[in-house]
């Protein structure tokens, strides 16, 4: 089937499968290949994406129930002249080994710090579950709330 | 990251454009190994292009390793442009091509003289007799924690150091001046007399019309303004933006997609298939048959998925389907209750030690199959057009890759083309011997030729078709002396490896393994045979000094009287984690300390029980692998490596019913995660000596340290792994 969707501010189209994940309409008909495969069964993060705002993992949602929504990858999250600050916090605190997960974990800290400028360990802990075999998973933390503190006050990159 | 061609220097014609290219002989015996890379290479078939200047002043340094996240392309530019005294800011990394030039025999040297057993993948690298390295044509090998140690001492620094040589050289000569009178620094010569100064592009020209030197003088560490300092990352930028592109990321002209599924009990080849189901689905090209698996190629991932869902292949009966964890360890039992074994180690009386002693300690551990898991599922995209194989993976040996591709395409070697990519985790699943996706990927391509076809596995195919750590018993006997030191250490356990031999000072030593074959895969696991070994050997250490009523700490130190390496690590590692104060109310403290690669790492883990699952809270890490190049690199090396460790210690582990693999997905194979993180800290013992690996020595010490304070905290020691209380 024929189906539109608006990713990253732009209205795309794809002939797929009414079943099709959102995650392989996103790399092989959009070519937008940041967003990375890790399960299939939304039980790693890796395939994070913004749907409204919210984080989604995009491998286990139909590409075609998400049309009219607004769908931000990581291509979208931030013009590369004006990075978002957890990209920058990113690269500040070293965070990714392989790199492979970060796409999805960036996003998902995304959606926190949108609904939650200043989480706690709590928070982040119960939000960001995505699954990095690296183990870069106390720099994350440090990233996320270095971002959090934003570019004005102390400690941040 | 740009990858450097053969193509790129021929076209360029006359001098590499103007500029100066360096090679180090890839044999490390030649008399000079350091050349100057002429455009026509004949004849030169080992000179390895190292390091390149160009007239515009920007130095490339070009790394014969993959990329899997340990920072390897930075750390070894690091190590060049030191030598080179080289403007960082003008440095640039290349990813050395997939071809004989870059087959790195540094990596063999390396393990020679360190261990005794060396690791498979390596053996047919290897004359023992000679001592001379052979067959170094499909070695370029990115494991073994060896890049900074072999390649970057043995020759990133060479070719840095024979590069500055020559500027230095064309430079006086330029002046007519002695080179004595010449200093380098940023990119530039100056003549300290005059003051005048030439940038290394506008020398490389004439610099590399000299010789190059044979024995190029080497900086002092005192000396050092870019090793040893912290220094971000060249990879990363492209990691925070999704830009950065992997093997499954591959995207090529009228590509297909194509995924699989192989016999799910290892070995069984495929009897039949009715190929129907898939080929009536929409998007569905070709069913393939391989010899023990068939693959369904459509226009995209998605349908080529539900083709093989449709699909019931009927694979042979190998009479291994009745194989179960139970029967695999229970077959290990009985090699080890067996007479049959091989000698690893033994000194003193050996196992005669224990005749007649008072007081024996027993103990049997073992620890189960475990997948790598990297986050990006085995994948490879191939096309077979025009006579030519050409494949895009990520792999820690494309050399390896091409021989696997060739044979597959029935071309030569010479035919095929790596295009190695980004690894999304590597951990010993990318490794020579262990490619089955890119054999199947060239298979699957022979049929859609000329269309590319890329081969994605799914998570499920990742997990159970993995080459697992092995499943290891070992059974530990020592015999303790009146004041509770060991004077007997007997052990026995399936699996030859040295990384059974023991640091610490016992008399009579006798270790032996048994082979106890089975039919599941296995390979090599980040930190291979340290793994079950560290837990084996720092447990039944702890054991001991229970049963002698000592410090766990003090009873090591007391073994490592001749090994102040050891005693310092574990010194550091028990004042940071505070091992003289006892830890809160409802805390254990376990201490560990395991030798590999070169480093040694002692670990200090602080564990609670929560809900009946073991929470760990802290681990102190201190590590001495003789020097670290780039410190923040090295830091997240050892706490990556302990996450690592983690996911072994107390989450996961892959079991066998029905001949095959039990688990299916991260569900049922769970991973630790943010919440689970310990707070992790790193110190490094700069001690001078020979530097040692890191992407792998952070893991062996983790799960007996977590065993070890679970047994503080709770009296119940831990002899299997995952641990559960």
């Amino acid at each position: 089937m024929q189906i539109t969707l608006d990713v990253n501010g732009e209205s795309r189209t794809a002939d797929v499968d009414e079943d099709t994940p959102l995650l392989w309409v996103l790399r092989e008909s959009l070519a937008l290949t940041g967003t990375k495969f890790g399960c299939g069964i939304a039980a790693c993060g890796a395939c994070t994406v913004h749907v409204n705002g919210t984080a989604v993992r995009s491998c286990s949602v139909p590409a075609s129930a998400m049309q009219g929504q607004k769908i931000t990858t990581i291509e979208g999250l931030a013009p590369k002249e004006q990075p978002h600050p957890l990209q920058t916090a990113w690269i500040a605190q070293q965070v990714p080994q392989c790199g492979y997960c970060q796409s999805g974990m960036i996003m998902a800290a995304a959606a926190l710090l949108a609904r939650n400028p200043h989480p706690s360990d709590a928070e982040i802990s119960a939000e960001v579950t995505n699954i990095c075999r690296c183990g870069t998973y106390e720099r994350v933390r440090r990233a996320i709330h270095s971002a959090a503190q934003g570019p004005t006050e102390g400690g941040a990159p | 990251m740009n990858k450097w061609t053969r193509r790129t220097v021929i076209a360029t014609g006359g001098l590499i454009g103007g500029g100066l290219a360096l090679g180090v002989a890839g044999i490390a015996f030649a008399p000079n190994r350091l050349r100057v890379v002429p455009d026509n290479r004949d004849g030169m078939p080992q000179l390895t292009t190292w390091v390149k200047i160009g007239p515009d002043n920007t130095v490339s340094v070009i790394v014969p390793h993959c990329e899997m996240g340990t920072g390897v392309h930075t750390a070894l530019a690091m190590m060049c442009a030191e030598e080179l005294e080289a403007d960082w800011s003008q440095v640039r990394v290349e990813e050395a091509p997939g071809t004989d030039d870059y087959a790195n025999g540094y990596l063999v040297r390396v393990f020679v003289p360190v261990v005794a057993v060396v690791p498979k993948y390596m053996e047919r690298g290897i004359d023992f007799w000679t001592f001379k390295l052979t067959e170094m044509m499909d070695l370029q090998v990115t494991g073994g924690s060896s890049a900074v140690r072999g390649t970057g001492h043995m020759g990133m620094r060479l070719a840095g150091a024979g590069a500055k040589a020559m500027l230095l050289e064309a430079a006086a000569k330029q002046w007519n001046v002695p080179v004595a009178e010449c200093s380098a620094k940023l990119s530039k010569v100056t003549h300290a007399g005059s003051g005048r100064t030439l940038t290394y592009g506008e020398l490389a020209a004439a610099a590399s019309l000299l010789a190059p030197p044979v024995h190029p003088h080497l900086k002092s560490r005192e000396d050092y303004t870019i090793v040893g300092k912290p220094t971000p990352r060249i990879d990363i930028p492209s990691k925070v933006n999704g830009s950065a592109t992997y093997g499954v990321d591959v995207t090529l002209p009228q590509m297909l997609y194509a995924t699989i599924a192989a016999s799910p009990v290892f070995g069984a080849k495929l009897v039949s298939v009715d190929t129907a189901p898939a080929e009536a689905l929409p998007g569905v090209k070709k069913v393939v048959k391989l010899e023990n698996a068939v693959a369904v190629v459509a226009d995209g991932y998605w349908r080529a998925l539900k083709g093989v869902r449709s699909l019931a292949p009927q694979f042979e009966d190998t009479g291994k389907s009745k194989e179960t964890s139970d029967t695999i360890y229970a077959g290990i039992g009985t090699a080890l209750d067996g007479d049959k074994s091989e000698k690893v180690f033994s000194s003193g009386k050996g196992a005669d030690a224990l005749k007649g002693a008072a007081k024996v300690v027993e103990a049997e551990y073992r620890v189960p199959f475990l997948a790598h898991a990297t986050m990006e599922p085995m994948n490879a995209t191939a096309r077979i057009a025009d006579g030519r194989c050409e494949v895009w993976t990520g792999v820690q040996d494309p050399l390896a890759a091409r021989a696997v591709a060739a044979k597959a395409s029935g071309l030569k070697p010479e035919q095929v083309t790596i295009h190695n990519q980004q690894l999304g985790g590597g951990f010993g699943r990318r490794l020579p011997g262990v490619m089955d996706f890119v054999d199947q990927a060239v298979r699957i391509a022979k049929e859609t030729s000329p269309a590319p076809v890329k081969l994605i596995w799914s998570r499920e195919e990742d997990l159970q078709h993995d080459f697992y750590r092995p499943a290891v018993v070992g059974r530990y006997k020592a015999v303790l002396a009146d004041g509770g030191a060991p004077t007997a250490w007997v052990s026995k356990f399936n699996i030859k490896d040295a990384a059974a031999l023991l640091p610490y000072a016992i008399e009579h030593q006798d270790i032996r393994a048994v082979d106890a074959p089975h039919h599941v895969r296995i390979g090599a696991w980040r930190s291979v045979a340290h793994t079950q070994h560290g837990f084996f050997t720092e447990s039944f250490v702890d054991e001991l000094a229970h049963a002698a009523g000592k410090d766990p700490l003090q009873y090591r130190r007391d073994l490592l009287a001749h090994a102040p390496r050891h005693l310092a690590v574990l010194d550091k590692a028990a004042e940071m984690a505070g091992w003289s104060t006892p830890p809160a109310a409802g805390r254990g403290r376990g201490i560990a300390v395991v030798e590999s690669f070169g480093s040694i790492v002692a670990e200090v883990a602080e564990v609670e029980i929560v809900d009946g699952r073991v929470k760990v809270h802290r681990v102190c890490a201190a590590v001495d692998c003789g020097d670290v190049v780039n410190p923040d690199t090295g830091t997240a090396q050892v706490e990556g490596g302990i996450i690592f460790g983690l996911s072994a210690a107390v989450f996961n582990e892959v079991t066998i019913a029905g001949g095959r693999v039990a688990q299916n997905n991260f569900h049922d194979l769970p991973m630790p995660k943010l919440a689970d993180a310990p707070s992790i800290t790193v110190e490094f013992i700069r001690s001078g000596a020979t530097l040692g690996g890191l992407g792998e020595p952070g893991v062996p010490p983790v799960a007996p340290a977590i065993a070890n304070a679970v047994f503080a905290l709770t009296g119940k020691r831990v002899r299997s792994l995952p641990v559960r209380v």
